[in-house]
């Protein structure tokens, strides 16, 4: 057009990547269990909607939250008036707390130390706004929420530079890598501002160990930058390890009332652990008095309208509440996981070890034609359009190895995921017919050079989901075939 | 290592501007009638807040629109999920209706083209993104609403030129300031990208007439720079003449409509700025399609779109609201101005808005901005109130006040009054044997103001007409 912004012409929000192609082929052909049956499942959506059901019950015992009333009396005006960027004093006193609850209460929130903004897209933006200049760059750990190339970049001009992690130790933030990107920062003429991490991580579904966060704060208090660790999925911790906040670690360490304190921020929402996306709940805690007072002031851009804040205050107060729900949120997802993983085992697919999140990240690199991201998309491709299925290909999250896709398993129910499933059974086994003469040759050629494929006992393949304490690492090889593959591949060949 | 960005440590937030001291003056010591009577009450902010009773009885009326009837909780979970960025088909379909409604069905909106934001504030940092890029430049009269120079200009890097307008035609917004702000935007070597206008204007409280919007959609075109009509307070338009939208006059004049959008809210028409109800409506479809991206930084509450949805849809009572407001207002705003006018004090003469530009040129000591912040920490210390100076809205004149009315109610507003009464009694008393001195050549030294500010348009306090602004024209 030549008379809108560079921002408007340009692409970095991001709305070309397959991430957000294949929400745009499900919302052609969505499925429904009785008027589309054979539409495309969305297995691309990160929402949790396992636990609203619970939520219908406290809105009918406490009618005045949704009726905007206190002790039976409308508060209406009061609301409707109520413009304070500084928010809803009780809507932050339960926010805290109940932040504060689920970190076992190892950590307790100061309410004056949070800023509200319309959802954790608007939170993550408005960090970058008060921490980098135009042209500054933040580290981000790969794979990484597509979302975040638009909500750190977009309209503020800051860069991204990827830390890259792989399979070969379960995608863990290593010191190495943490270097590597730091030299590509400084090379490409960035200036470093910080690191951000997902905390439970999104795509991995994985939380942080303490080592990797230990790693990160000797970083920061060694070049002086920030930390910014979003936490929105820190409710969805499902089983062990237990989630452990970047905050913790700094307690333990004595590095309250440091300045490495004011460097760590951290970013929350209601989006994903209560389930309620449409709100925009959106948070930003920091100890910096001078980032907390800039993000009120820019929070004017997006506060969160205060209807939903009286709203969820009142919920929220309500701890007792809170606590089933939480539980049995964790309970529900942890059963929906399960079947998730097993299912896929049963199809040949594994994903790595997880115990939070609303997906799993799929290992799908045997299926590959060739260990290439083009053998990645024409996979992809099949499984929305053929196999109907919308999931996340690992390229869209930034991952530097083929063959991993996010899948998400929280925004559907029992019968559905099943179907899923049994689609994708299907799927790979007639995939696995197909590419049986080729792999048959591809098979004789490892067959020579990598005896070690036979020290992999059949017994790991079964027990791998019991391994808590350490990540599964798969070797990063092209063609890792699953079981079933390499049992008849080496039938045929022997 | 500078450790935060340049944004978070400078003042482009604008928190500085006299606007905001006054706000924190009333909130140390904010009015009451029963705990502090004493208290400052507040006429900077402006508000709506004459219609609640109408509203809260409809919102009491429908508990399906705050999802609260039996249907209304399985719709919850529906609501609760919903965060396209598109906006929910009923909740623009319902404030394209509304828009069109105020404008009185004069014009057709399309609910495909209405974007959210977070509020209007949101709308406007949202299309600055869109249309400029950092170092451009939008050309806006003054006076303007001083939340402009942080919404537009904070965060996105774009500049401001001030289009000058003057008292002494009412502050038009003629051809010749136009061109003056264009040339000087070149002059300082930035691009003009757009003009941004406020129609009904705040602070003047007036509505621009055909002519003028012809003319500056005529010179948009010719320059071919971005029109962006900010119609936030169009419903509170409550006497003649009746509003007249950018959106019927590109249906008027030669145009290309890729260069114009309009910013809207409900913060201002039906008085609700707690629920961040922004919408940006733009004719160029890349706008909107690049606005809806960027407008996942502050979509509405899903809870709020149903909300206003629900309430919009209802034909009944849009139809019966814009009757009651318009009512209410008039009324306020003539009570208002008839007893400021009896105390000699006069202002722009206005039929919108929900304050007025206040003329208080004569109480100055001089014809200084100096003089105009000691007038205003007179206002505020002395007489209580919280009004906005005019140099917090970049008027070029000192003297002018912007006091907003419609956020308190009857009770407070009379507080109000006889604080301005008294207070501008005591003033007249020290004026009064001034009048008579050029009246019946009596000498007194009791006046420390100089002659020159004793202008022709002072009113006289007998009267009880507004000054009319053709009265006090001086061309």
């Amino acid at each position: 057009m030549g008379l809108l912004s560079r921002k408007a012409t340009c692409n970095t929000h991001g709305q070309d990547s397959s991430y957000f192609l294949g929400w745009q082929e499900y919302e052609k052909n969505p499925y429904n269990e009785v008027n589309n049956p054979n539409g495309i499942i969305q297995m691309g959506l990160a929402e949790n909607q396992l636990c609203l059901d619970l939520l219908e019950p406290w809105l009918m015992k406490n009618p005045d939250a949704l009726g905007l009333k206190r002790d039976g009396i409308s508060i209406f005006k009061e609301l409707a008036l109520f413009q304070d960027y500084n928010g809803f004093p009780a809507f932050k006193r339960a926010l805290v707390d109940f932040m504060g609850e689920i970190r076992g209460n190892k950590v307790s929130f100061d309410p004056n130390h949070v800023v509200l903004t319309a959802g954790a897209t608007s939170a993550n933006e408005t960090l970058m706004f008060c921490l980098a200049d135009q042209g500054d760059a933040f580290l981000l750990p790969t794979p990484y929420y597509p979302g975040f190339d638009r909500d750190l970049r977009w309209r503020t001009g800051v860069e991204i530079v990827p830390i890259h992690c792989t399979s070969s130790n379960g995608f863990k933030v290593t010191l190495p890598a943490i270097e590597q990107a730091y030299r590509q920062a400084q090379k490409r003429k960035l200036r470093v501002k910080g690191f951000l991490v997902t905390n439970p991580s999104n795509p991995l579904g994985t939380t942080m160990a303490r080592d990797e966060l230990d790693l990160l704060i000797n970083f920061i208090e060694d070049k002086q930058i920030h930390l910014i660790s979003d936490e929105i999925y820190s409710g969805t911790v499902f089983t062990s390890p237990s989630f452990v906040s970047v905050m913790e670690v700094l307690k333990d360490r004595n590095l309250d009332q440091t300045q490495v304190w004011e460097r760590v921020h951290i970013v929350y929402s209601l989006s994903k652990d209560l389930g309620l996306p449409g709100f925009r709940v959106g948070a930003i805690y920091s100890n910096d008095p001078v980032v907390v007072s800039a993000a009120t002031k820019m929070s004017s851009f997006g506060l969160v309208s205060s209807q939903t804040q009286y709203l969820l205050s009142a919920m929220l107060l309500d701890k007792k509440f809170t606590k089933e729900y939480m539980s049995e949120n964790h309970k529900r997802l942890q059963k929906q996981q399960k079947d998730l993983v097993s299912g896929l085992e049963k199809a040949g697919i594994r994903c790595l070890n997880s115990n939070a999140g609303l997906f799993c990240w799929v290992d799908m690199r045997h299926l590959l034609k060739s260990n290439t991201f083009e053998a990645e998309m024409e996979l992809w491709q099949k499984i929305v359009y053929h196999v109907k299925i919308n999931i996340s290909p690992g390229s869209s999250c930034h991952c530097i190895e083929p063959g991993w896709f996010r899948v998400c398993f929280a925004n559907m129910s029992e019968s559905t995921l099943k179907l899923a499933i049994q689609r994708l059974k299907s799927f790979v086994s007639s995939i696995g017919m197909k590419s049986q003469s080729h792999q048959e040759l591809k098979s004789l050629r490892r067959k020579a050079r990598n005896n070690w494929v036979f020290r992999l006992s059949l017994q790991s393949f079964y027990d791998r989901e019991q391994d808590t304490t350490t990540k599964v690492s798969f070797s990063y090889r092209p063609h890792f075939m699953s079981l079933s593959n390499i049992a008849a591949t080496l039938d045929a060949a022997a | 290592m500078v450790a935060i960005s340049k944004i978070a440590t400078g003042n482009g937030h604008g928190e500085d501007s006299p606007y905001f001291d006054g706000w924190k003056a009333y909130e140390t010591n904010p009015f009451h009638p029963i705990d502090r009577p004493d208290g400052v009450i507040q006429m900077g902010l402006a508000e709506n807040q004459l219609c609640f009773n109408f509203i809260k009885k409809w919102v009491m009326e429908h508990p399906e629109a705050s999802l609260c009837s039996a249907a209304g909780v399985n719709k919850f979970k529906e609501t609760a999920l919903f965060q396209d960025y598109h906006g929910m088909p009923e909740f623009r379909e319902a404030v394209a209706k509304f828009m069109g409604k105020v404008r009185g069905g004069r014009v057709k909106f399309d609910p495909d083209r209405i974007v959210m934001s977070g509020g209007a504030t949101g709308a406007h940092e949202m299309v600055a993104f869109c249309l400029a890029d950092p170092g451009e430049a939008f050309l806006v009269p003054t006076p303007y609403y001083p939340g402009f120079d942080r919404d537009l200009r904070w965060r996105t890097g774009v500049e401001l030129v001030p289009v000058v307008c003057e008292s002494s035609n009412n502050f038009k917004i003629t051809r010749a300031a136009l061109e003056a702000a264009y040339e000087k935007a070149k002059e300082a070597n930035l691009r003009v990208k757009g003009l941004l206008i406020t129609n009904p204007s705040n602070p003047l409280g007036t509505i621009l007439d055909r002519d003028t919007l012809k003319g500056i959609v005529k010179f948009i075109n010719e320059k071919n720079i971005h029109l962006i009509g900010d119609e936030i307070y169009a419903a509170t338009v409550f006497m003649e003449p009746e509003f007249v939208s950018i959106s019927e006059i590109i249906e008027e004049v030669e145009c290309n409509r890729d260069l114009i959008h309009i910013v809207y809210s409900l913060s201002k028409d039906m008085g609700f700025p707690g629920f961040r109800v922004g919408i940006v409506y733009s004719y160029n479809d890349a706008v909107v399609s690049c606005a809806r991206k960027m407008s996942s930084f502050g979509l509405v509450s899903s809870q709020t779109q149903h909300l206003i949805a629900t309430m919009l849809s209802d034909d009944d009572f849009v139809d019966s609201f814009i009757v009651e407001s318009k009512e209410q207002l008039f009324k306020r705003h003539k009570s208002f101005t008839l007893s400021l006018s009896q105390v000699g004090i006069g202002s722009l003469k206005s039929n919108a808005g929900l304050f007025i530009w206040m003329d208080l040129r004569k109480l100055l000591k001089e014809k200084t901005f100096d003089a105009e912040m000691d007038l205003w920490r007179v206002i505020i210390n002395e007489v209580k109130l919280n009004v906005s100076p005019g140099s917090s809205f970049h008027c070029d004149e000192p003297g002018w006040f912007r006091v907003c009315f419609a956020n308190m109610d009857d009770n407070t507003m009379e507080v109000a009054l006889l604080r301005i009464t008294t207070f501008m009694h005591k003033h007249n008393e020290a004026m009064v044997p001034r009048k008579l001195c050029r009246r019946a050549s009596l000498k007194l030294s009791l006046s420390r103001r100089r002659d020159d500010f004793m202008s022709q348009n002072m009113m006289s306090p007998q009267s009880p007409i507004p000054q009319s602004p053709l009265v006090r024209a001086r061309t």
